[in-house]
């Protein structure tokens, strides 16, 4: 088992490496080959060749992009320190860049965002599950009746209509119109009602699309299960149709939604993008898009590796997993 | 049964859908004004109330907290460093200059008035020598006096751009046009106040020596990048996370992208100060992160105004002008919207191919692209914005854009495309910014209208962040073959020199970073340039501007779309409110007042 798991973590670190190098060719060589000079977007429309030069320094732009890469990775570790022009700027580790835009380091910046991603996620993963596996299992149970058809229509429509649009409709209902909900962020320390009205229409739209499909998939997996021996024999064996449900399809129905539900979670930063960013919600999704915009290439860099850092440890955990479920993984 | 059911069904979803129809139509209604032009029992003072005049200046109460909503943040709160235009409005309550611009509204905005200093400078004969006396009781948060040593410094990090990157640099080029100082960071005289051309010889007196006169030299001491700094207050790149106060209000606290909190500076004091009322005791900025949000919270009455004053996003227009039009002013905001032609891409080097461009172009069609005349602006007829003095405004209209040719003259676009060598027209690109959708739909108008007399036009799109290398770079437009270029530009000061010198003036086509996209050189231009650098009168330098404009237009280097306007919102609770020709039609920042400070 022990061999097995540093094979694993020496895979991951090489993977992260790799990734690394992919990430700083993509930032840094690809517009290099389109004539764009990067230095540029950090100085001001009356910029002189010293502020571009300084910018150069500053991000190490001359340098090869495995040197800058090295640099990089060494900074996770020790930290780094920018310095041009009189002016030194230390990023203590883990240093995962640091932003001239800004001013700001980047890790402290993600660390400080993302409880309000992770919030986001963890809340709207709860109502996702309930409801969609709620209505999955009922439709699956119901097939072919009114209740079925309604809940697989509204599961459609969920999968279809896009984040944006479901945030406004539900801002432009509960907020502006109605005014049950005010639907601005405020921060869980300042107020609790204040936080969960913040957070409860974004919580909403985003388990609106991931219940929508785990209401399909539930339904089409349950049904799929109910057609098996084993749920016919304890039928047989006279157990009640709920015991049945719950004790022995639900429990092969879960499985591969779990699975999915892991996926999901570590894919989640597209879904907390467009969120975050309809309700103004100040947590990482919302920071990647306003680094993308402002073209800060740290802040980009620096959620790329995160995000993919956090693939990585999720694939790791499934993997060792597997392994302490099945010894033949383990072998192979 | 299944019928009626059906029948059923639809009639309760047709329902349902009405509600939310309702629901968004009536949306965020429950804020702002409710009708007309004249004002409304809301409170609001009407439509334009505010628009180069005072809307409700006696209403203004000291307390309360003023509520900016905004969905981008500052390039930097750091006074050297900001170039956004409402960041210098917004930096009056934290910053004071040696003079800055009038609390007035309209043209008188833009004119200087003492603000740190006792009054304007004493000009020497030759306008080489300005010198100014600071007022007694002007001080730091920390209540240490500003002496004229603070304002030097604070000026010399202008030259730090090394460190200091995004400002403008005018006073670095006025003063030092060789370039010789190497800023504060390098500078090594103990007092690191090693700028010769800026002498203090008592804590209260500041004078300036400029090796060649400029007439607008006042107005570049009016921008944000001339207040002082304190030395030991200075923490350089990061200094834009915390400027230090010198003017009535102190940061409480900014997390950039998220929000930011002034409170009172209590050290400020209201007789130091000629310029300021300070009446809210707190200001914030809210950021959004989704633009139809911040406007429907806006007209709710959430916030108190928009911090970017860019106008309302269409959405929020369209509900704003048909229920809230008395919480509505319509500025011009000093900008022009345009397409240029760089001359190293052919035929854009031969004038009549340019001339073929601007009167086959439909200008109609091009102001409906921009918004329409309300929210995008009156036909631009020429290249000084009206807020600038010698701008004569549609009267000067060499090409009848938005007279007899404003829908385009095919008959006299063939004739100038004949004399061009080009009679049956010919082919070119459109290079155009992909973050301005409004300004893809003038490149397709264009497109559209110049396909009639036989130019054709392939659109471009761009990554409009890297504009300074894509377009910014001669070698690229022409290796590329981008004829024409769409842009836009505002002034940094109100005089031809503060707009249009790096973009006509031939000092300033560079390999990089370059605004003269038209890559005119023109010693005419160039000279009149210089002639305006040393008129002191103000009515020679609005006649000099007037003449470098119809310079420009005689080379035809510019089709003009808009002189610019926007729809800004000011909520009910707003006092003391009138846009200024000093921040480009912006609402004055600074002595904006709550006419009830608990709400």
């Amino acid at each position: 088992m022990l061999a097995y798991l540093i094979r694993r973590l020496f895979a991951a670190a090489v993977m992260l490496v790799v990734i690394i190098l992919v990430v700083f060719c993509i930032f840094f060589l690809v517009p290099k080959w389109a004539g764009v000079d990067i230095a540029l977007n950090y100085v001001g429309k009356q910029a002189g060749p010293d502020a571009v030069e300084a910018v150069r320094q500053k991000l190490s732009l001359d340098d090869p992009v495995v040197v800058q890469a090295w640099e990089f990775i060494k900074g996770i570790f020790a930290g780094r320190t920018y310095a041009s022009g009189g002016d030194v700027t230390n990023c203590s580790a883990p240093c995962f860049g640091y932003s001239f835009k800004t001013e700001q380091a980047v890790w402290p910046v993600l660390t400080e965002r993302f409880p309000v991603t992770l919030a986001l996620a963890l809340g709207a993963a709860v109502l996702w599950l309930i409801f969609g596996l709620a209505a999955g299992v009922l439709s699956a149970l119901k097939r072919g009746t009114l209740w079925d058809r309604g809940a697989m229509i509204v599961a459609l429509a969920g999968v279809s209509l896009p984040i944006y649009f479901t945030g406004l409709l539900s801002l432009a209902i509960f907020s502006y119109g109605l005014g049950w909900i005010n639907g601005e962020f405020v921060p869980l320390e300042d107020s609790l009602t204040g936080w969960l009205g913040g957070m409860i229409l974004p919580w909403v739209t985003l388990a609106f699309l991931y219940a929508a499909m785990y209401a399909r998939i539930t339904r089409a997996t349950m049904m799929e299960i109910l057609g098996e021996d084993y749920i016919r024999t304890a039928r047989a064996k006279g157990l009640r149709e709920p015991v049945v449900i719950r004790k022995h399809a639900m429990r092969s129905t879960l499985t591969p939604l779990l699975t999915m539900l892991g996926m999901d979670l570590g894919a989640l930063m597209g879904g907390a993008i467009l969120t975050e960013t309809t309700f103004s919600l100040p947590g990482l999704g919302q920071k990647v898009l306003d680094a993308i915009q402002n073209q800060d290439l740290p802040f980009i860099l620096g959620v790329t590796l995160i995000t993919s850092l956090a693939v990585l440890i999720a694939n790791l955990v499934v993997d060792v997993l597997y392994a302490v479920i099945d010894p033949r993984v383990r072998l192979a | 049964m299944t019928t009626q059911r059906t029948s059923g069904r639809r009639k309760q979803a047709l329902a349902a859908a009405a509600v939310v129809a309702a629901l968004l139509t009536t949306a965020a209604c429950g804020g702002g004004g409710d009708d007309s032009n004249g004002g409304s029992k809301n409170g609001a003072p009407g439509f334009d109330a505010a628009n180069n005049k005072v809307a409700q200046a006696s209403e203004a109460k000291k307390g309360g907290t003023l509520k900016f909503a905004s969905s981008q943040d500052a390039d930097s709160w750091d006074t050297t460093r900001g170039y956004y235009g409402f960041m210098w409005n917004f930096s009056r309550y934290y910053s004071r200059q040696l003079v800055t611009n009038k609390t007035e509204p309209g043209k008188a905005g833009a004119e200087v008035t003492p603000d740190l200093a006792t009054g304007l400078a004493k000009v020497s004969d030759d306008g080489k020598t300005y010198t100014y006396t600071l007022r007694d009781g002007v001080t730091w948060e920390d209540g240490k006096p500003i002496t004229s040593k603070d304002v030097k410094y604070g000026i010399e990090r202008v030259w730090a751009q090394d460190v200091l990157s995004g400002g403008p640099t005018y006073l670095k080029e006025v003063l030092d046009p060789k370039d010789e100082y190497q800023g504060p960071y390098k500078d090594k005289s103990k007092d690191k106040l090693g700028l010769k051309a800026i002498e203090t010889p008592d804590d209260k007196t500041i004078v300036f020596k400029l090796p060649e006169a400029n007439s607008d030299f006042e107005e570049m001491l009016a921008l944000t990048s001339a207040s002082p700094v304190r030395q030991d207050k200075d923490t350089k790149s990061k200094y834009g996370l915390r400027p230090f106060s010198s003017g009535p209000y102190k940061f409480e606290s900014y997390n950039p992208g998220k929000d930011l909190t002034l409170v009172r500076n209590t050290e400020w004091k209201q007789e130091s100060d000629p310029v300021r009322k300070a009446y809210p005791d707190k200001i914030t900025i809210k950021f959004f992160s989704n633009a139809n949000d911040l406007d429907a919270r806006l007209i709710a009455g959430d916030y108190d105004l928009d911090l970017a004053q860019t106008g309302l996003s269409p959405q929020g227009r369209t509900t704003a002008l048909k229920e809230h039009k008395a919480n509505l002013d319509n500025p011009v905001s000093g900008y022009i919207r345009y397409a240029t032609f760089a001359q190293n891409v052919k035929p854009f080097d031969n004038i009549h191919c340019r001339k073929a461009m601007l009167f086959g172009a439909d200008h109609v069609s091009l102001q409906t692209a921009r918004g329409g005349p309300v929210a995008g602006g009156d036909i631009g007829t020429n290249m000084l914005p009206p807020s600038v003095p010698g701008s004569e405004g549609q009267k000067y209209d060499p090409y009848g854009m938005a007279g007899e040719n404003k829908k385009g003259n095919i008959e006299k676009a063939k004739e100038e495309l004949k004399a061009c060598g080009k009679p049956n027209g010919f082919k070119s690109k459109i290079a155009v910014r992909n973050n301005k959708p409004v300004e893809v739909a003038t490149a397709e108008s264009m497109q559209a209208s110049l396909k009639k007399v036989g130019i054709d036009l392939e659109i471009e799109q761009y990554d409009g962040s890297q504009y300074a290398s894509v377009v910014g770079s001669p070698s690229n437009v022409a290796k590329k073959g981008y004829g024409v270029i769409i842009m836009g530009w505002g002034p940094d000061f109100p005089s031809v020199q503060g707009y249009g010198l790096p973009l006509w003036h031939s000092d300033y086509i560079l390999d990089s970073a370059n605004n003269n996209f038209a890559l005119i050189k023109d010693e005419k231009i160039d000279g009149l340039f210089a002639d305006y650098l040393t008129e002191l009168d103000d009515a020679g330098k609005a006649k000099i501007a007037t003449e470098i404009n119809h310079k420009v237009m005689e080379g035809a280097y510019y089709l003009p779309f808009v002189f610019e306007k926007f729809i800004n919102w000011r909520s009910n609770n707003l006092a003391n409110v009138y846009t200024t020709d000093g921040y480009s039609g912006m609402y004055d920042f600074v002595n904006l007042g709550l006419k009830n400070p608990k709400k």
